[in-house]
């Protein structure tokens, strides 16, 4: 477990999901399949993918300006931005210095980078920004997970990799609505899933994806954290897992001993599928949206190759007045249009144009 | 004109108004110009400030691109619009989110950051403000 020198939190947060969205019943009736056999299993009912304009520099924008609506501090006083993300627009040039300069941050000593991890790069980065604000090298940093998630066509991961974000500032204490009091990061080589360089889709090894991946990575960090800390589950108000489907965090919260009450407001792929490196964060997000001075979160993210990190926060007074300053996650998943496969493979950009100039 | 690939240095002098509304104020007459400008059209004054203009208005007149220029086929149709920002400027911009049966004058919008286009696979992203329909949300 590893705390700052001086109290850390969370300033403000924000989402962005795209309004496009997806039934995993049209998924699988362009494959050829039995949904209710080959996917309900899954308990993703739909997800969301990018407009065809859309990327993950354009979803952090967004996540990231709702974070800076709630945080109400001088932008130029952020230091520090980091985007955890398995989808950056370049693979060389920075999404981050994209960032700084569309949303004027920081000064001429501003740090930025992007983080990768697969899903847990956002809390990989959060807890950079921790070490950053805490050692008080900064007060402000911006710390976003976002994605446009890729699933092969007709592959399983194709029914729930989607699209979205959320973003934090992080920063003192005692100007936050929520202290971020520690955490627990645990990691080992584990080859559950993976994307070679050049290569558009990830491959996947069932056999690793479930027990020795996820759950044995998230109840590691989270036990290692509440055994620490001498906390347990009933100390808890709320629990936010990774969500890569709707069934796992439901399971890993079991068997740590938390009841589905607790887990189901920040449990968001159901209605919008795993938006990789923002998935905890976004269910984190939707937490904070309606969450109350004194309440407890746990939060445990997950990444393949394989990691979680786990963190205990104490929502703070002045969260209420910050939930209504900018849009909450229910906004963004009730916003939707439903598009069929022909227009999602567009949207994908999963045809090859003639004399193709628009290619991404 | 458009040329086919987008040109490094322009979409880098430019981010400030692509990505932020940057514009120009003329101190003499009070006139916005959007994108900015080193002369007041208005009045000729020299003397221009930079201000950024409100991330929201309202359509005032639109159209829909079904043949577009090279390097926008991927993203037909395009609908381009005058839009009035809540100051009273009015701007050339992009809408997106919205089928185009749907886009009618007087629709409220806001500036989101988008592509605008790609150049080739080993060319830059281009991105700038777009407008969307104003996104409705809960008990705010």
């Amino acid at each position: 477990m590893v705390r700052p020198d001086r109290g850390v939190g969370i300033v403000g947060w924000g989402v962005y999901i795209p309004v496009h969205r997806i039934r995993a019943e049209e998924l699988a009736r362009a494959w050829g399949r039995d949904w209710k056999r080959f996917a309900a299993g899954v308990f993703v009912e739909e997800k969301s993918l990018p407009g065809l304009d859309e990327d993950t520099f354009t979803i952090a924008y967004e996540a990231a300006k709702n974070a800076l609506r709630r945080a109400r501090i001088d932008p130029k006083s952020v230091r520090a931005v980091y985007v955890g993300t398995e989808s950056k627009p370049y693979a060389v040039k920075p999404t981050s210095t994209m960032l700084i300069e569309a949303l004027d941050l920081g000064e001429r000593s501003t740090t930025g980078a992007d983080f990768e991890f697969a899903c847990k790069a956002g809390t990989e980065a959060l807890e950079a920004t921790i070490g950053l604000v805490g050692s008080g090298m900064i007060d402000y940093g911006l710390v976003i997970g976002a994605d446009t998630a890729q699933g092969a066509p007709g592959d399983p991961l194709e029914y729930t990799a989607a699209s979205g974000g959320a973003a934090l500032v992080i920063g003192p204490v005692e100007n936050s609505i929520a202290e971020i009091v520690a955490s627990h990061s645990f990691v080992t080589d584990t080859p559950d899933f993976w994307r070679r360089k050049l290569v558009k889709y990830p491959a996947h090894t069932k056999a690793f994806t479930g027990v020795p991946a996820y759950f044995r990575h998230i109840t590691t960090a989270a036990r290692a954290l509440m055994d620490e800390l001498g906390t347990n589950p009933g100390d808890y108000d709320y629990a936010v897992f990774h969500q890569p489907n709707g069934k796992f965090p439901l399971r890993v919260g079991k068997m740590l001993g938390f009841p589905k009450e607790k887990i189901l407001p920040g449990l968001i792929t159901p209605k919008i599928g795993n938006t990789y490196s923002g998935s905890s964060l976004v269910g984190l997000s939707a937490v904070l949206d309606v969450a109350k001075p004194g309440q407890k979160i746990l939060v445990a993210s997950f990444g393949s190759g394989a990691g979680s990190d786990a963190f205990h926060i104490e929502v703070l007074d002045g969260i209420e007045e910050a939930q209504a300053l900018a849009p909450r996650v229910s906004d963004y998943v009730n916003w939707k249009r439903y598009v069929d496969y022909a227009i999602y493979a567009r949207n994908r950009r999963m045809y090859k144009m003639p004399n193709d100039m628009g290619a991404y | 004109m458009w040329s086919v690939k987008a040109s490094v240095p322009s979409l880098w002098r430019e981010a400030p108004s692509r990505y932020r509304l940057e514009a120009t104020e003329c101190v003499e007459c009070g006139a916005r110009h959007y994108p900015p400008r080193e002369i007041c059209p208005r009045c000729g004054s020299k003397n221009l400030r930079r201000v950024r203009l409100p991330e929201s208005g309202k359509v005032i007149s639109f159209t829909h691109v079904r043949a577009p220029l090279r390097g926008f086929e991927y993203y037909t149709p395009l609908t381009l619009a005058i839009i009035e920002l809540d100051d009273g400027t009015r701007i050339l911009g992009q809408l997106t989110d919205v089928d185009p049966e749907d886009v009618v004058e007087g629709m409220r919008v806001s500036a989101v950051i988008r592509i605008v286009r790609v150049s080739g696979e080993t060319g830059v992203v281009s991105y700038a403000l777009k407008f969307r329909p104003e996104m409705p949300t809960g008990d705010r």
